[in-house]
Parts: C-alpha cells; structure tokens; sequence
C-alpha cells in the first residue's frame, strides 16, 4: 500500500489534509502509448469523437517539448512513470448516494466536504473528484429543475455528447501547449456544467479534487458554458495526501460565456506542498482559460494559491464579444521550498472590452514567487481597457518576488495601465501591532490578510473565511 | 524627591537604565518612578534620548538594555515581549503611529482591546459588543465613526492618528501610558480634545509620563514632576514651574547644568 510511502515525522507540519484513504483501487499499468489511451477511453465507454480527440491530442502531445520558460526549477518529469488512470473500486452502477463506499463518504466528510443527503452543505452543490474519477453530484435534481446540468464530465460524454463535442477544446485546443495536449490525450473526469439561456444558477456550484494515490496524476478537465444571459458562480477546492514523492497534476478548464452572461470561477488550491526541504509535493500544471464570446459577457477568476511544489497556472480571459470584461484576482503565496509561477494573460480582441487585473504575491521561507502576465490589444480592440496591479510581499530575507508583466498592443485607441509594488513586513508595523497587545504571528497574518484584502473581497463570502484561515495555518512558524 | 515615602507601589520603576542600539549608546543611566495618580513630563532635545526611553519600556526590539532595570508592579519586565507588557497595562503612544494597509481600524481596535481583556480575565467582545464599547470612547476624542472603517491610520491626518492613539489608549484602560510627542503637529483645537481625552482616562490609579517639547501640552496637563533630558540622562528633576522656566530660557540654559556636573 501507498502507506509506506507517507512522509515521516510530519509533526510540524501544520498540513492538515495529509492523509491517506486506505481503498482498493483500480489502476492501470504505468506509462503512456496509445494502447493506454484506448484503454482509459474504453473504460469510460466513450464514443468514437472523443477518442479520436485523445489520439490526436496525444500525437501532437509527443512532437511538443515540456516548456521550460517559467522560472521555475525541478526535476524532470518521467511521463512514463505515472500512472493515467486509477479508480476506487466500486459497484458498477451506482444508483444512490447510499452505494458509495462509506470510505469515501468518510474522507471527503473529513475534508469538510459532506456528500450525504443528511449532512450535505446547503447553498452548495458539490461534484466530488477522487482521483480519475466522480464520486458524487448532490443537489442534481434541485438543479434539473432550472434546467441546469451539473454532473462529471465523464456522465456528460455519455449523456449530453452533443454539448461536448461542440465546445471541448474550443476554448483551449489539444495544441496550445505542453500539458494542455497531455491533458486532452488522458483526461479522466472532471465537472461539467451548463446554465440554460436566461437562468441564474440557484446556488454556487463546487468541484472538489481530491488525489488520493501517490503514484498515479490527476488530470481533470471542466467545461462550464453559460447561455446568453445566464449566471453562475463556481467554487473548486484541493487537496492531496502527503507523499515523499512528486505528483503530476495536469488539468484543463475551459469556460464560454455568451451574450450577457456571467461566469465567476473562485479556486483554493492547497495541494500538498512538499516538506520544509522541498520533498514531495504536487506539480500543479494547469491550464485555464475563459473564452468571453457574447456581447457584454463577463468571465471573472479569482484564485487562492497556497499549496504545491510548484505551480504552473495562467487564467486566462479572451474578449471576443463587444464590451465583455475579463477579471482575474489572485492571491499566491508561498512558503519553504515552493515556487508559483502564475498569473494571466487578457486577451483583447473584441472593441470596448475592459479587463482587471489584481495579483498578490507573499513569499516566505526559501520560496520563490512569480508574477507572469500577458495584456494584448488586438486591432480591433479600439475604445478598449486594462487596469493591472501587482504587489509582492516578502516574508524574511530569502525569499524572492518577480513581475513579469507582458504588453502588446496593435490598437493605438486603448489603454493599458500596470502598476506594480513589493513591499516587506517592516519592523515598525510589527512592533506597533505588538504593542496593541497582539502577539506576533498573529500581527503577521492580519498584515497578510490586510494585503490580500482586495482579492478576498472579491471571493464568495465562506471562500473567503477559508482563505484568511488557510494564510495564518501556511505562514506558521515562517517568520522571526 | 524620589526618596519621600509613598503611601502605595510605584506601577514603573526605571532603574539606572542604560540601552543601545547598533552598538550605539542612546541612554546613558536613565532612574524614573512612577507612583499612581502622578503625571511626569519628560522634555530635551530632539535626539537626547526621549522617544528611546518610551520605545524601551513598550519592548522595541531594534534596543538592548546594557545596564539597569525596568519594573513593572513590582516585577522586572526587561525580558517580556511588547505585547506582553501590553496586556499588562503599559501603554505607548506613538510620535508617528504605523500605517497598516488593509487592516480595518475596527478589527485591529477589537483584537487589540479583547487581548487586553483575556489578561484581565474579562470577557472578550464580539464585533456588535465591541461596537456598542468603542461608540463611547470615540466621544471621549470626538472622532467620528467612519475613521473605524478606514485601515489602520491610513490617509488619516497627523490630528486624526494622535488622536486614534488616545482612543486605543481608552479603550485598552492602560496602568501606565507613555505619550511620546503626542502634541506635535496638533491645532489648538484638536490639542484640547486630545488633552482632555487624556484627563479623562486617566484616574488616581493610573501614571502618566507625558514627552513633550511644548508648554502648551502642559498648560492643558499640569504635570507634577518635570525631567529635563540630554544626552540619555535626566539632567534635571522639578515641578511644573521646571517647564515654565525652560520655556522661557530654552534648552541652552539647562546645558549650563551639564557642565556644572
């Protein structure tokens, strides 16, 4: 059992998701061909469109090179030592909630995600990821009756095949880069979600990932299509055992909105981070991206980074439709031995679209934390506009804080304002608080949550809570 | 006049206190008590060693205590960190009060006030309870309630940061309070409501050490001891017609006390 493989003496580590499901499990032999492929498709009963998608994906995937313009720094990955598909074993059907193995129910009930009718959260529904594969969808029938769909990708293969194969990679196609193709050629599951014309989602639906095998990746894939019109916000959380060894996690976002429709995407991502030397951890490589292409549609991201080795991340916005907008709020931060290397690209293509960038980065410990962004005007993009700011924080002297912003503009009739800043806990801060009686760590994290103030403002309202939280828990111990 | 019974402990006690920083000696054998109900007026030079003394006894961490002793009620404090010594009643305001971008002045008044409470085993108040409290205290500086929301003494004028320092020194009930400058850069008008914000929190029970380069201050709060300060000592002790005379003759005349020692 993976058991073995767990990191010892974690007792510092403040971690709190760390442990391991003890299920059997099917997997599939390691590495990665065709015939592999064929078998992930097969098990998934997927139709002839999709495999092809995946082979294609997968011949483009092998003439790509893994891109090495991040700064970033780690080992080279060994895409035949993984595995591309495990699954708990389960009955094959599932009919209710009540045949889930209770060992899953139990571990996503310890992550505070309760599935059960009983127990399950109000105002949230929630499709749960264990590993390859879709647990369990609650509130589906309440949704179904606003005539939104929200189920696992691998259910809207089989149930809603027309909606799949008209928007699965238009928004990131299998060749846009390295691990986009990767993931086209052996994504597993995900969520799928599609809000009819004119309807607001009745409550904020949530994707909750959880990898559980130390060996295996997990490449999910989600499609969010919002009708003209429509609204939704979606909430996605992770979290991944500790292991002393590295785990892919490659995954595909692709959201449409159109005309007057509103996508808001809020993620806390908190993988497994690795150990105070930088051992185990997950390599978050992720590709997202929102694809505005009715008028006046508006696509929001707004990210909470605090776990993973690395990070590898760009929510991105592409503003087709005559005055969309595009927002993208960011908090990262990074302790020990982590690197993030995140940030957006806008994408201006339609006239008056407006764009909004807001990226915090807090570096403590050893780690290292870049901002990369892209802003382009594209020539018809006259009357258009981006505001940009990007503030870093560092925590003690060994950390290291970037800003790569990137600016292309063909239109000369729009506007593009960048403002950067990095700024350091400064003594006199600490002291001042101190003296108000509050204790040290605590001065730390309320200055922290202070400078993320303007991107948790923009989460939704338990989201929010959750991530102050989170920042106090990750900083720990990490300054003084 | 340090050696005149009293009839109840002194709340400080500075004993032949002497600090660096850098390497750098600031304060050179510096003595002070304080008994409850006195009000002490510190005055010198700028750079004489003044605003140290205060940054000292609050804990700053960039000073050394070289030599000599701080007490505290009786106990020595030398060792405790800031927040410590001000859970347990000793209270600086500052010459120039931090900014702390996105901290709303509210949640950092309440956290503030609630670790003082939990030392003084009261009961912590919840934001509603916390409102109701600080409603009555922001009558005591005349501030109004929309500085709350607004982070930490940020865009706040050089009026408006003394004067939320007298507001975190109602609310946190201090047994000690050391006002460093607190005068500097005030109106008269808003002089007057900061000095008698003052008069009001303070009680028999409590001491007040005022720093200070102005009479004006002292006009407002007539102190009972005057100590004149240079070069990291005190070089003078009077009572209040002490201010009154270096005002009239500046601090050239007290250097003359210098070279007579």
């Amino acid at each position: 059992m993976v058991n073995e493989n767990l990191v010892k003496d974690v007792v510092k580590e403040p971690y709190k998701y760390g442990f391991v499901t003890d299920i059997e499990t099917e997997k599939i032999e390691k590495g990665l061909n065709e015939d592999i492929i064929k078998l992930i498709s097969q098990k998934k009963e997927e139709p002839k469109f999709l495999l092809d998608f995946r082979l294609k994906a997968f011949k483009k995937w092998q003439k790509m090179k893994e891109p090495d313009w991040a700064a970033l720094g780690y080992k080279k990955i060994d895409y035949q030592d993984i595995i591309y598909y495990s699954a708990p074993k389960q009955k094959e059907k599932i009919s209710s909630l009540d045949e889930v193995d209770p060992k899953l129910l139990e571990t996503f009930d310890k992550l505070g995600i309760p599935l059960t009718e009983q127990k399950k959260l109000t105002n949230v529904a929630v499709d749960a990821v264990f590993d390859s594969v879709s647990i369990a969808t609650t509130f589906r029938e309440e949704l179904a009756e606003h005539g939104v769909i929200f189920c696992s990708i691998s259910e809207a293969v089989k149930n809603h095949a027309d909606l799949i194969e008209k928007y699965l990679g238009t928004v990131v196609p299998a060749s846009d880069n390295y691990f986009a193709a990767l993931n086209s050629a052996v994504f597993s599951d995900g969520s799928f979600v599609y809000i009819p014309k004119g309807v607001t989602c009745p409550m904020d639906l949530s994707s909750y990932f959880r990898i559980n095998s130390g060996d295996s990746g997990q490449f999910e894939r989600t499609l969010i299509i919002a009708e003209e019109s429509s609204s939704v916000s979606y909430l996605e959380g992770c979290t991944a055992p500790m292991f002393d060894t590295n785990t892919l996690h490659a995954a595909v976002v692709e959201l449409i909105a159109l005309d007057d429709a509103s996508i808001k995407y809020s993620t806390v991502q908190n993988w497994y981070a690795g150990d105070e030397e930088g051992i185990g951890g997950i390599f978050n490589f992720v590709t997202k991206r929102g694809k505005c292409l009715g008028k006046r549609s508006k696509i929001s991201w707004s990210q909470v980074e605090t776990g993973s080795a690395i990070t590898w991340k760009y929510p991105s916005c592409l503003l087709l439709g005559e005055e969309s907008i595009g927002e993208f709020y960011s908090v990262a931060l990074t302790n020990n031995l982590q690197q993030a290397d995140t940030g957006t690209k806008m994408i201006h293509i339609g006239p008056k679209t407006k764009s909004t960038i807001v990226s915090k980065g807090i570096s403590a410990g050893k780690s290292k934390n870049s901002y990369r962004g892209l802003v382009k005007m594209g020539t018809k993009a006259t009357g258009s506009r981006n505001y940009s700011q990007c503030d870093s924080m560092l925590i003690g002297d060994q950390a290291s804080a970037n800003t790569f912003p990137y600016i292309k503009s063909q239109q000369p009739n729009s506007e593009i304002e960048h403002e950067a800043s990095t700024c350091r806990i400064s003594e006199d801060q600490l002291f001042y608080l101190q003296s108000r009686g509050i204790e040290f760590e605590e001065a730390v994290s309320m200055m922290v949550s202070g400078f993320c103030r303007d991107v948790f403002n923009q989460l939704p309202m338990e989201f929010a809570a959750e991530a102050d939280k989170l920042l106090a828990l990750k900083l720990e111990g990490s300054v003084g | 006049m340090q050696s005149k019974m009293k009839e109840s402990d002194p709340i400080l006690e500075v004993e032949n206190l002497s600090a660096s920083t850098d390497n750098l000696p600031i304060l050179k054998g510096v003595s002070l008590t304080v008994y409850p109900g006195e009000i002490h007026a510190i005055m010198g030079r700028n750079g004489c060693g003044k605003s140290t003394l205060s940054k000292i006894i609050a804990g700053h961490p960039s000073y050394n205590i070289t030599n000599g002793d701080i007490k505290f009620l009786g106990e020595n404090i030398n060792s405790l960190e800031p927040e410590e010594r001000s859970q347990s009643g000793i209270f600086l305001g500052f010459q120039y009060p931090i900014e702390i971008p996105g901290v709303s002045n509210l949640e950092f008044l309440r956290v503030s006030t609630n670790a003082r409470r939990k030392f003084l085993n009261k009961e912590e108040l919840d934001t509603f309870d916390f409102e109701e409290l600080v409603k009555e205290k922001l009558e005591i500086v005349k501030m109004d309630h929309a500085f709350l929301s607004r982070s930490v003494n940020q865009g706040f004028s050089g009026g408006e940061k003394k004067r939320n320092e007298i507001l975190q020194m109602a609310l946190l009930e201090p047994k000690i309070a050391i006002l460093d400058e607190t005068d500097s850069g005030l109106d008269i008008d808003a002089l007057r409501i900061v000095a008698s914000g003052i008069k009001k929190i303070s009680n028999a029970q409590t001491g007040i050490i005022l720093i200070t380069h102005y009479q004006r201050l002292l006009d407002e709060i007539k102190p009972n001891y005057v100590h004149v300060m240079s070069d990291g000592q005190i070089i003078k002790t009077g009572d209040s017609d002490l201010a009154l005379e270096l005002e009239e003759k500046g601090y050239e005349w007290t250097d003359n006390f210098i070279k007579e020692t």
